[in-house]
């Protein structure tokens, strides 16, 4: 028994046959199918439950708008769940599930909800759960999770990648069906720059679900006609599988484009979707309409669907969804489906017309003045029941119903600025307002221009109106012949009998019964009612349901449906999956990584690697033996104390300042003086913000009389520049200063400990005894017999240091060179632990102190600040609740008893005091183990502090639970002197 | 958003970093005797139309220019864009 | 200049350039470029043109990019250029160009600030459209501008219809080479 609903027809290639299983049972379909077609096509009409009420359901529709048909596509790590069955297209080994269901589809343990429906009504949530507050973590929402969910995703990583890119046109088309069809016929002809974008996989729209002619042709014929010239066009670019999922300001649009969805795998290499972001000088939107229900009792069984839809399976996929087809309809349009049913040889039974008089279909039953109230079948339609102009009911045996309510244009694109859409009257339907995206317009059915003819009028004369706006010169040819019969709609809602349910919103189970609750409880408006009943939500964003229920709200509330309005459209058009979201930026692609020069060799060295912002910096070198990273650490530190260590500092940030006005412009972006420097020389700068905040510091050195060298901190390097470069634009945009980062051009490493120097000059070329290069002295010079470098003779350590750099090429050679040259010394290397160790020895402030809350009186260079000179920050900094006497103070912390752990974060608490806020006396920035003091020490800040040095007080750390006495000292802890470095 | 810089022509708002309102530029003297009270004006009470304002950017991933963009902050209709440099210098911000 | 005891590596970390060819795309890791930025000092645009000219260096206007026979230029910001040389004959480009322009321009060298892959093949859009928003069937012969790819801030020249240079930051050479490989193979 296989495809026993296929009937003759369609853009199926039924040549192939595909294989593919649904809830492990296997079937055939064709190329061309969707998922839901095949199944019809195998007489499968249930494919799944709902969400709330566990009801069976069949698809309600052939498109993406669909709320029933969700199944979970795939199986292990690509499962993909609430996949839309009616647009999935069928591949050779398709694997669908059904979902929201146990222990399966026909029978779900989980229908017991549509008995307890009473207790589940519009807002059940907010009543049933709402007390004990105690409840909600551990019972009611467990409780809610597993009842509510729809699908269930793979827990596995996606195996798949993700592109975006970036495309450029003179005019985006959305949609493809005749209005966009014509619209790029005209503008491609005319030498414009089309993108035709169409989320369907055949392009041609509602043209290959019709029988419509256009110019003595069948619609899909003279789509594929109007396809195969337009791919012949440089100038267009066809874009199927693409959702336009979003309108951005200025002609930005986002599409998602399904490159691999179609296979089973992408091909080797291949992302599986692609994000398009759309730069677009015009747009038109010519996305079409969807058809809406008309609620009635029981109106939810498989088999019920849009009439336009039952057309399109017949039509499209030659598929019957039935052997016995009814149609209701409001309008002619849905009466379409009754006579192409019917010239297909299949027995249309009745055509049920909710409108009174007119003409009568020939040779069908054609019930005027007539209404479906109710229908029968626990897992699919069997027969409905018709209430007669004459007020009579009739029972009417049939396995499919088509029902039409109307067609609403898809107007949401031109919604995502929140234009307010217009309702008219004639096709009782809104369409686009004004104050949509500018340079987008709609056309075609999205507009509300039903007809085949109004879709092609309004395509071409759209077109020629944007290639006049692009002075492009554009012929008019005549447009093809096509139908233009009017949709003649008597609007209704919904069928006024009877007391069961009539379902509105079929993905979210909201009935007409449910809007009238909302209304009873002051729900009144499409907000509040969205939310109170969740009409419109999930993965369909009430695509057939909205306007049934704003409608409803509006005869209940007496105003008119403009009055009542639409909720706000936004972004997505159709679901995104968050990985399309992500593109390649996700794992290990999350974001780029940059390399120190010295990389390399570190990894040779078994070097264990921390990220600092992208870089990927040395930790600690581990050597043979150590098990533990503190042995590592310890014995970096203790190494380069007693002789030398070498450090990569290539990641500071590196800015050249030029210019017969640099030391000016020093002077306005530091605190202290730098106009006063020495050639040669180079000095501590501290930048503020304008607050009076310390932004960030480091050394500046002066090369030459209009060259200095800045350095930043390495995670302020981009921010400092930015706010140099609005300095020198924005402040004083006179000012004769130019900059440029050379953090990259310069492989630079800091060479410390007392025999730096004797290290160096066996690299060095020049005398860099402390007379010829003495402390903060700074040049050019060379190394190794010829190679220009720099030489700074700067430390951040407390010992006599120096930083050496060569251009970045060669980085790599200068530290084996180093490390080969400090082989007498027992020269180590050390990473950002040891550098850490040793700064916070030397009370350096570094991140944890820069923390954007603390001045330079809080660091303890209050001093530094210079009153005599207008600097960024000076004025604010003098501010009055930045220079109390007991406001913080940097410290510096020890352990009274040496084996008791520090935590960073703790806070300073006096001996005896309560641990409550009003006690607060600060807290600990920075704690490392110092191999030198033998324990563990600390940089704070403490109110007070530098009245306190040599008190005890507490560290108290609720997270750690630790509670440690200390003493106050003064930060620094080594060499307070500074007799090493200037050695 | 598509900002239309006035020598690069139309480029993305990706590519730039906003900072804000144009008053920014006219930073006070920070040495004359009433400099606290100038700042405080000058960093803390800023307009906030809803309407059109004029602010600036930095095209961070462009030619690293400061510019001044007009932007309507409700319709995000752009109006004008302007070098920072050259509003600075009309502001008499020349040394 | 060079130097015996010290032996360069490439921004990938290797000793000699490394080119990848993927489909129709051609990858080549350029080592032998010397760049330096060079900007006119405030009031010496005439300066700076006379002797640009004398030394037949090109200084191209805005978001554009040409070359002579001993110097290419490309432009980065108003007033400012990067300067590309020979490595071979202008390793220490900044004392060539210091020469040249004397005070009346800011020299900095930045050689070794950037990676560069000049990105060939019959068409290029395919693959520049899924890396950045530079419109490249547009864009003119002699194009340059700074983009951004996969995070990185990139400078694009583009030298001819089938031929992009791309000046990323040398510290992320790796990453923007995994970027145009994964790229290349998802649109060969």
């Amino acid at each position: 028994m296989s495809q026993i609903n296929r009937i003759a027809g369609g853009q199926i290639e039924r040549s192939k046959t595909l294989n593919f299983t649904f809830d492990g049972k296997s079937y055939t379909g064709h190329p061309g199918d969707t998922l839901a077609s095949a199944l019809l096509a195998n007489g499968v009409r249930l494919m799944g439950r709902s969400f709330k009420y566990h009801r069976p359901r069949g698809p309600l529709s052939a498109g993406s708008e669909e709320p029933n048909a969700l199944v979970e596509l795939r199986s292990g790590a690509r499962q993909e769940p609430n996949t839309r069955a009616t647009v999935a297209e069928l591949f050779d080994g398709l694997e669908a599930k059904s979902q929201n269901r146990w222990p399966s589809l026909a029978f779900d343990m989980m229908s017991i909800n549509d008995r307890l429906s009473g207790f589940l009504a519009a807002g059940f949530y907010y009543k049933t759960f709402m007390w004990p507050a105690a409840f909600w973590e551990k019972v009611y929402e467990p409780i809610i999770r597993r009842a509510a969910g729809l699908g269930s995703m793979s827990t596995l990583e996606d195996p798949d990648s993700y592109d975006k890119g970036f495309l450029h046109c003179d005019l985006l088309i959305i949609g493809a069906g005749p209005s966009g069809l014509m619209a790029a016929l005209t503008a491609g002809r005319a030498g414009a720059r089309v993108v035709l974008a169409d989320e369907d996989f055949r392009f041609g729209g509602r043209l290959n679900a019709e029988t419509h002619e256009i110019s003595d042709m069948s619609g899909a014929d003279w789509a594929s006609e109007a396809v195969a010239e337009l791919s012949t066009l440089p100038n267009v670019r066809l874009m199927m599988r693409t959702t336009v999922v979003g309108a951005f300001d200025h002609g930005i649009y986002s599409a998602v484009e399904r490159v691999s969805d179609h296979l089973a795998v992408p091909l080797p290499g291949k992302p599986r979707q692609t994000l398009w972001r759309i730069y677009s000088k015009h747009a038109i939107l010519a996305a079409g309409a969807t058809e809406r229900p008309v609620a009635f009792e029981n109106n939810d069984r498989p088999g019920i669907m849009m009439a336009g839809s039952l057309r399109a399976y017949a039509n499209r996929w030659g598929v019957s969804v039935g052997d016995r087809v009814a149609v209701f309809s409001n309008n002619d349009d849905g009466l379409r489906t009754a006579v192409d049913l019917q010239a297909k040889g299949v027995d249309v039974v009745a055509v049920v017309d909710s409108r009174e008089g007119g003409a009568l279909l020939p040779g069908i039953r054609h019930l005027r003045g007539a209404q479906v109230i109710d229908s029968e079948g626990r897992l699919g339609l069997k027969a409905i029941t018709v209430r007669l102009a004459n007020g009579k009911t009739e029972t009417i045996q049939t396995t499919a119903l088509g029902v039409s309510g109307g067609w609403n244009p898809n107007l949401n694109i031109s919604s995502h600025h929140r234009s307010k859409p217009h309702w008219r009257e004639d096709i009782a339907a809104f369409v686009p307002g004004e104050g949509g995206p500018v340079n987008l317009s709609a056309v075609g059915a999205a507009n509300g221009a039903m007809s085949t003819h109004a879709a092609l009028t309004s395509g071409q004369s759209r077109a020629l109106d944007i290639l006049s706006a692009l002075g492009v010169t554009a012929k008019t040819t005549a447009l093809p012949k096509a139908e233009d019969a009017p949709i003649s709609i008597r609007p209704l809602w919904y069928v006024n009998h009877g007391k069961g349910r009539a379902w509105i919103d079929q993905q979210n189970d909201v009935t007409v019964k449910d809007v009238k609750l909302a209304h009873q409880e002051n729900f009144t408006s499409v907000e509040h009612l969205k939310r109170y009943t969740t009409l419109g939500m999930a993965t369909d964003q009430g695509k057939t349901s909205n306007v049934i229920g704003l409608a409803v709200m509006a005869e209940l509330t007496g105003r008119s449906i403009p009055e009542t309005g639409t909720t706000v459209y936004r972004p997505p058009y159709t679901p995104v999956a968050m990985g399309t979201l992500a593109g390649r930026s996700r794992g290990k692609e999350f974001k780029p990584f940059r390399h120190t020069p010295s990389h390399k060799w570190a990894e040779e060295q078994g070097a264990v690697f921390v990220e600092v912002g992208m870089w990927l910096r040395t930790q600690w070198l581990p050597r043979a033996g150590e098990t533990h990273w503190r042995q590592s650490v310890d014995r970096e530190v203790l190494a380069t104390r007693k002789s030398v260590g070498i450090c990569d500092v290539t990641t500071l940030g590196k800015i050249d300042i030029q210019g017969t006005d640099a030391g000016a412009f020093l002077d306005k972006v530091y605190a202290n003086t730098f106009s006063t420097l020495a050639i040669g020389k180079c000095r501590y700068g501290l930048m503020l913000r304008e607050d009076g905040i310390v932004f960030d510091d480091g050394t500046t050195a002066r090369m030459g009389e209009h060259e200095y060298v800045m350095t930043t901190t390495t995670a302020n390097a981009v921010s400092v520049f930015r706010h140099l470069e609005f300095v020198r634009q924005c402040l004083y945009p006179d000012m004769d200063v130019q900059l440029i980062s050379t953090t990259e051009a310069w492989a630079q490493y800091s060479v410390a400990g007392p025999n730096a120097r004797k290290l160096l000059e066996k690299i060095v070329d020049q005398d860099i005894s402390d007379v010829a290069f003495p402390y903060m002295g700074a040049g050019n010079t060379t190394v190794c017999g010829g190679l220009r470098a720099r030489l700074f003779r700067i430390s951040f350590s407390g010992e006599l240091a120096f930083e050496i750099a060569v251009p970045t090429r060669y980085g790599d050679a200068l530290i084996r060179r180093l490390v080969e040259a400090g082989q007498e010394f027992d020269a180590v290397v050390y990473g950002t632990e040891t550098l850490g160790v040793m700064r916070i020895e030397k009370g350096h402030v570094a991140g944890n102190e820069l923390n954007g809350q603390s001045t330079a009186l809080n660091m303890g260079l209050g001093k530094m600040v210079s009153k005599k000179k207008d600097s960024i920050g000076m004025p604010l900094s003098q501010r009055e609740g930045l220079n109390d006497l007991d406001g913080y103070r940097l410290v510096g912390v020890k352990p009274v008893d040496k084996d008791q752990p520090l935590n960073a974060g703790s806070h300073f608490l006096e001996i005896g005091a309560a641990p409550v806020a009003e006690n607060d006396g600060g807290w600990l920035t920075s704690m490392v183990y110092s191999p030198h003091i033998g324990s563990h020490i600390a940089l704070g800040y403490l109110k007070a502090g530098d009245q306190k040095i040599g008190k005890h007080m507490r560290a108290v750390n609720f997270l750690n639970k630790t509670d440690v006495e200390i003493e106050i000292v003064s930060p620094h802890f080594f060499d307070p002197e500074g007799e090493r470095l200037r050695g | 958003m598509i900002i239309n810089h006035p020598i690069l022509g139309p480029r993305d708002a990706q590519e730039f970093v906003y900072l804000g309102d144009e008053s920014l530029i006219a930073r006070p003297d920070g040495l004359a005797p009433d400099a606290i009270g100038a700042f405080h004006d000058y960093l803390y009470l800023r307009n906030n139309p809803a309407g059109e304002h004029r602010e600036l950017w930095y095209h961070e991933q462009g030619d690293r220019s400061w510019l001044v963009v007009t932007r309507n902050t409700v319709t995000h209709v752009i109006t004008k864009v302007e070098m920072a440099r050259d509003v600075a210098r009309r502001m008499g911000r020349s040394k | 200049m060079g130097n015996a005891l010290l032996k360069p590596l490439t921004a990938l970390g290797r000793d000699t350039p490394k080119t990848i060819e993927i489909g129709g795309y051609r990858i080549v890791e350029r080592f032998d470029v010397a760049l330096a930025s060079l900007a006119t000092r405030r009031g010496r645009e005439k300066d700076v043109a006379k002797a640009a000219k004398a030394a037949k260096l090109p200084l191209p206007v805005s978001a554009r990019s040409s070359s002579t026979s001993s110097y290419g230029a490309f432009w980065l910001s108003p007033q400012q250029w990067m300067i590309e040389a020979s490595f071979s004959t202008h390793e220490d480009i900044s004392a060539h160009l210091k020469k040249i322009f004397s005070d009346a321009a800011s020299i900095t060298e930045q050689t070794d600030a950037w990676v560069r892959f000049d990105v060939s093949a019959p068409t290029l859009q395919p693959l520049f459209e899924r890396l950045c928003n530079v419109d490249l069937p547009e864009t003119p012969v002699g194009y340059a501008g700074r983009t951004v790819i996969e995070h990185i801030g990139c400078n694009l020249i583009k030298r001819g219809e089938g031929e992009v240079t791309l000046y990323g930051p040398r510290s992320m050479a790796a990453s923007l080479l995994h970027v145009l490989e994964v790229t290349a193979r998802s649109v060969d």
